[in-house]
């Protein structure tokens, strides 16, 4: 393909992220909502292909319809307005640890082969940089049947190895997670960053399934700091559709969102 | 037959029941409905050495830290939700200014499950999250154990019980007897675990308002040491069915903190050289205040507790 250069094209990566994202969630399935493009991208599925999908918010909110403006935090008075449920963030929680929430967003400023979350400790310029933390990240992740990541693909954010797992992932690989401790159906599904997704082996180690229109796949490479396996079948990811791009700009009308990072 | 009210100033309940030392439990509800005001006047009274407890706490934990009031801060995430990092924060974890601090991390489910174990009056709620992260190894309060009842690792997060939960409120009566309704996260156990309770009320409501809707009374007075009415309490946080969230003060915060001398200026703008809220809402001026009205009310259908 790659007809299409960047120039010419009617949208940006984060929308294209953000559209990706939404369609990891299949109708009528419970979803934990995170913030920002994650956020957003529940928002986009409510409204295209999947109007019974279901959000729990981690401050105890749970949502069936979308709310009618954009949203800076879950806490914003749109998000509680028509809402179904608001209770105590250990309600949303039992739903999550109870194994019934079917996909969980996160973010992550570091992410590495087997799917494990650094939102602690960063690295600017060879310093340390204390990041805010996990939230609820890192329960998420232990709990949530799939988890979606999303972030952008930098060489220094997609890691060997994170130094600081927030939230674990494959740990080292196949056998880990369950040597943990952790639920059996659970771990990351997809990393979905500015350049491609990456879906996860039974090994549990992470492989380039696409890549974005007028991506080539050396670029993915040149950064990530792994050497990163590519799918034998590698697919060009779909662009945003015209449904898409129309929820997420009526979401997100200023780019305040999809337009960073 | 009343029982005495419990209303005071802010000034006073800070003085009373929130001495240097304190575990401090604020920022209950997320960021919704989170006590600026009990924040800023403890900045003026001084206090040192605080823990605070609270699992997001946006940009609060963040000035309270610059302005060198903290110890430890027990938390999920500290920052600026909708802008990204607390300068502060990071100026006290990276390079100890203007002191250093101790940072325990939890996430967001194992500090509601310590505060759950408080207020059940137990030592610990267990969980399997956590289970291989970083935080399971640096926190101390989270300890792994083998399951009693089954064959399964699970950790035990330790009860917390902080000597004051500052609790932000739609409306309470003097009693301290308190409706909240919208983002709830973990005030209700974290009212429970704690050892004495400042409510902030938007408004005070005589007794019969609480009894006509007992479902909806997430506090009972009997918790409560004292009652602050305090309107625009939260802000820049919003308060449901009261204002909005100021987006715009938390982008400024962002802004105008990046640089230590620059906090310095913000902090004596909005707290060091305004007295109480009412001056503080007034700095904000009407047209700001207004701007975060609701647009229009959305009442919740009455519920008919006829006997």
């Amino acid at each position: 393909m790659g007809q299409t250069n960047a120039s010419a094209r009617s949208y940006v990566a984060g929308e294209l992220m953000v559209a990706a994202a939404a369609r990891e969630i299949a109708n009528k399935e419970l979803v934990f909502v995170g913030m920002r493009l994650p956020l957003l991208s529940f928002l986009v599925a409510k409204r295209t292909h999947a109007p019974e999908a279901v959000g729990l918010y981690e401050n105890g909110v749970i949502r069936e319809t979308p709310s009618r403006d954009m949203l800076y935090t879950m806490g914003d008075p749109p998000n509680l307005q028509g809402a179904t449920f608001c209770g105590q963030m250990i309600d949303v929680m039992s739903f999550l640890q109870r194994g019934r929430v079917d996909v969980g967003f996160l973010g992550a400023a570091e992410v590495d082969r087997f799917g494990n979350l650094n939102s602690t400790w960063g690295q600017r310029a060879g310093e340390a940089v204390r990041l805010p933390g996990s939230g609820g990240a890192c329960d998420i992740a232990c709990l949530s049947q799939r988890t979606v990541v999303l972030l952008a693909h930098e060489r220094h954010r997609l890691a060997e190895r994170v130094s600081y797992v927030t939230s674990p992932g494959y740990g080292t690989g196949e056998r880990w997670r369950r040597e943990q401790g952790l639920p059996q159906q659970s771990g990351p599904s997809a990393i979905i960053t500015t350049r491609g997704v990456l879906r996860f082996g039974s090994d549990g180690e992470a492989y380039l399934a696409s890549v974005h229109p007028g991506v080539a796949v050396e670029e993915v490479l040149a950064n990530t700091s792994w050497t990163l396996r590519v799918a034998d079948h590698l697919d060009e990811t779909e662009p945003p559709s015209a449904a898409e791009l129309r929820a997420i700009r009526e979401l997100d009308p200023t780019q305040f969102w999809t337009g960073q990072r | 037959m009343s029982a005495e009210s419990k209303i005071v100033s802010m000034h006073e309940a800070i003085a009373r029941h929130v001495p240097s030392g304190s575990m401090v439990l604020m920022g209950a509800q997320l960021e919704p409905m989170i006590p600026f005001s009990a924040g800023h006047e403890l900045i003026r009274q001084g206090r040192r050495d605080l823990t605070l407890v609270g699992p997001i706490s946006d940009i609060l934990f963040d000035q309270l830290i610059g302005a060198g009031c903290v110890e430890r801060v027990m938390a999920a995430w500290v920052g600026n939700v909708s802008e990204g990092a607390g300068y502060c924060f990071r100026r006290a974890v990276e390079t100890s200014i203007p002191r250093r601090i101790d940072v325990v991390d939890y996430s967001n489910f194992t500090l509601a499950l310590a505060l759950h174990a408080g207020a059940l009056g137990v030592p610990f709620m267990p969980t399997y999250s956590t289970l291989g992260s970083e935080l399971l190894k640096k926190n101390g309060n989270l300890r792994e154990f083998s399951s009693p009842v089954s064959e399964e690792k699970l950790i035990a997060v330790r009860a917390l019980r902080p000597d004051a939960a500052i609790i932000q409120v739609q409306r309470a009566d003097a009693q301290g007897n308190a409706h909240i309704w919208g983002s709830l996260g973990v005030a209700v156990d974290g009212a429970r675990a704690a050892r004495s309770v400042i409510v902030v009320a938007e408004e005070i409501v005589a007794p019969e308002v609480i009894a006509s809707d007992p479902n909806r009374t997430l506090i009972p007075g009997f918790l409560v040491s004292a009652v602050v009415h305090e309107p625009g309490g939260a802000h820049p946080s919003p308060v449901q069915g009261y204002y909005g969230r100021d987006h715009k003060f938390f982008a400024e915060y962002h802004d105008e903190t990046r640089e230590l001398g620059a906090f310095e200026r913000w902090l004596e703008k909005w707290v060091l050289n305004v007295p109480d809220r009412q001056a503080y809402v007034e700095k904000l001026g009407a047209a700001r205040a207004t701007s975060l009205l609701p647009r229009e009310h959305a009442y919740s259908a009455p519920a008919d507790f006829g006997d």
